[in-house]
């Protein structure tokens, strides 16, 4: 499953850190640095993409609970 | 003797009731007096005697509509009572059916504001050691205000332009009047029950204090306090605190500020990848730099033959690592361009076109520096390397053989310096640029001449 956009900046953290503190040898220095500008390009791509999503909640007659789309109706109250 | 009518004490007293019943001014009554004597049994029904100055009449306020109370009443209150007037039988006692009743002035609601609000606090409701922190980046908002309200618009105005990345689950409540609290309350309660959002934010637009009251009301307070989702109370009242302020993880002073609060500012998060995606280039070439300072240092601890070999390979190594990393940060710089491209047309309505273009610009600059350095590092490893590897050559025995220069070796295949190390008649070994002679001594000539025989 793909990371949603919190993952992806964890995991990118964790890998410039790793980058950072840990002695890798040249190979793995550069994977983990692929794997980082991987992660960037996906964040990045997360923060555009988005679209943020309403619903409204709602509680059925048996106790459980569904959701609708929610338009944002027009003003009238405080 | 005159005739005598005899009632009984019932009959007597259904007659008073009836009298009492039958005289419309009696149903429907406003009254004005000061609570005393205030009890409130488990059974939930309110029992208090209003009086003035020179009277007093005892009342009664059934559960089902003491529960519609906005505050709780308190011996001393100045109250306003509505209902009608009844008899109660068995004590033979007139009294006051109340099925509403309001607080004469603001006083005596804020009194029993500020009553409620030292018994929460007493109890803890309010410590510091309760409140829960907010998700860094929260994915799932749960919202309880009132569908039609200006605090929802403000809410998703606000997520919308800071931080799209995000569901909004809106619960509509009522926000102001009777029922309200109830209503908020439960809506906080089903979050919890159904618990999938990060965190609530629970709240209204500004109002009047009345409007206000229902987030002053102990059932909120408590559902905020049972909450696990932690709770952002967002009342547009800037001065006041309500109960919910005090028992939320954590107070906005209005509905936009609790959007501003929850989210993280999107330029922000881009300028912190941009930021990782530095870092991360810096750490490689720091990185390669280091393998190349250690290729050095083993060149001149090496058997130069070997050496040779070795430094050649690691040198391609080095070049192919370099190239890929090249490769890398340019993709990572056109993408940033691309992304710049793409942002262009997403801000255009809503961003100066000028901060875009700076944007632009830095973006094009850090791509050029990345560039740039790199080429200019593998330009000067490049000639440090060949360097070495011309020192190298100069050292090898290889090479000074090369030049028509002899290497000559005694029997056990150490070199010979000096003429006195070796005996006439020795057979010695003279080793050439290409193959080898075995020498027979005869003659020594100490420090000057030299001849050898073949």
């Amino acid at each position: 499953m793909e990371l949603n956009f919190e993952e992806a900046l964890a995991k990118l953290e964790a890998i410039v850190e790793t980058l950072e503190s840990a002695e890798l040898t040249l190979d793995a220095a550069l994977e983990t640095f692929e794997e980082g500008i991987q992660l960037s390009r996906l964040c990045t791509k997360k923060l555009e993409e988005a679209e943020i999503r309403v619903q409204k909640l709602l509680a059925t007659e048996d106790g459980d609970f569904e959701t609708e789309p929610f338009e944002v109706p027009s003003v009238d109250q405080g | 003797m005159s005739f005598r009518t005899i009632y009984t004490v019932s009959d007597i007293t259904d007659s008073i009731t009836e009298i009492l019943a039958s005289v419309p001014g009696l149903h429907d009554v406003w009254i004005q007096g000061e609570i005393s004597n205030f009890r409130r049994p488990s059974s939930g029904h309110l029992y208090l005697t209003l009086k003035d100055a020179a009277s007093q009449i005892s009342c009664v306020m059934f559960r089902n509509r003491a529960t519609h109370l906005r505050f709780l009443p308190h011996d001393g209150d100045s109250v306003f009572v509505h209902g009608y007037i009844s008899v109660y039988k068995k004590a033979g006692q007139y009294q006051i059916i109340v099925d509403k009743m309001e607080a004469a002035g603001v006083g005596v609601l804020q009194q029993a504001f500020e009553r409620l609000k030292a018994s929460l606090a007493a109890e803890g409701l309010f410590d510091e050691a309760h409140k829960r922190p907010l998700p860094r980046i929260p994915r799932r908002i749960g919202v309880v205000t009132s569908a039609t309200g200006a605090a929802l618009r403000d809410i998703l105005n606000i997520l919308h332009r800071r931080f799209p990345c995000i569901d909004v689950l809106v619960y509509p409540v009522l926000v102001q009047g009777d029922g309200a609290a109830p209503q908020i309350a439960g809506a906080i309660r089903d979050f919890n029950r159904w618990s999938n959002v990060d965190v609530l934010i629970v709240g209204r637009g500004g109002g009047s204090i009345e409007d206000l009251w229902p987030f002053n009301e102990e059932i909120v307070a408590r559902s905020i306090f049972a909450s696990h989702i932690p709770v952002i109370s967002a009342v547009g009242h800037e001065i006041d605190f309500t109960l919910a302020d005090y028992v939320a993880d954590v107070r906005a002073p209005t509905p936009s500020a609790a959007a501003e609060l929850v989210v993280p500012d999107q330029s922000e998060l881009h300028r912190r990848i941009r930021e990782l995606d530095q870092r991360l280039t810096m750490h490689l070439m720091r990185r390669i730099e280091r393998a190349r300072t250690r290729i050095i240092h083993l060149n001149q601890k090496l058997d130069v033959h070997r050496k040779l070999g070795d430094i050649q390979q690691m040198q391609q190594t080095l070049d192919m690592l370099a190239m890929r990393a090249h490769r890398a940060i340019r993709a990572c710089a056109s993408r940033e361009h691309q992304r710049l491209l793409l942002s262009r047309t997403r801000l255009e309505h809503v961003s100066p076109l000028s901060q875009l273009q700076e944007a632009h610009k830095y973006a094009r600059r850090l791509q050029e520096q990345l560039v740039h350095r790199i080429l200019q590092r593998l330009s000067e490893e490049r000639s440090k390397m060949e360097k070495v590897l011309l020192q190298l050559d100069g050292l090898s025995p290889l090479g000074i053989l090369e030049r028509g220069y002899s290497i000559c070796l005694d029997s056990n295949g150490k070199p010979i310096l000096h003429a006195d190390q070796v005996d006439l008649g020795e057979i010695l070994q003279i080793r050439l640029a290409r193959g080898q002679l075995s020498c027979h001594v005869f003659q020594i000539h100490g420090d000057e001449k030299h001849g050898v025989e073949l």
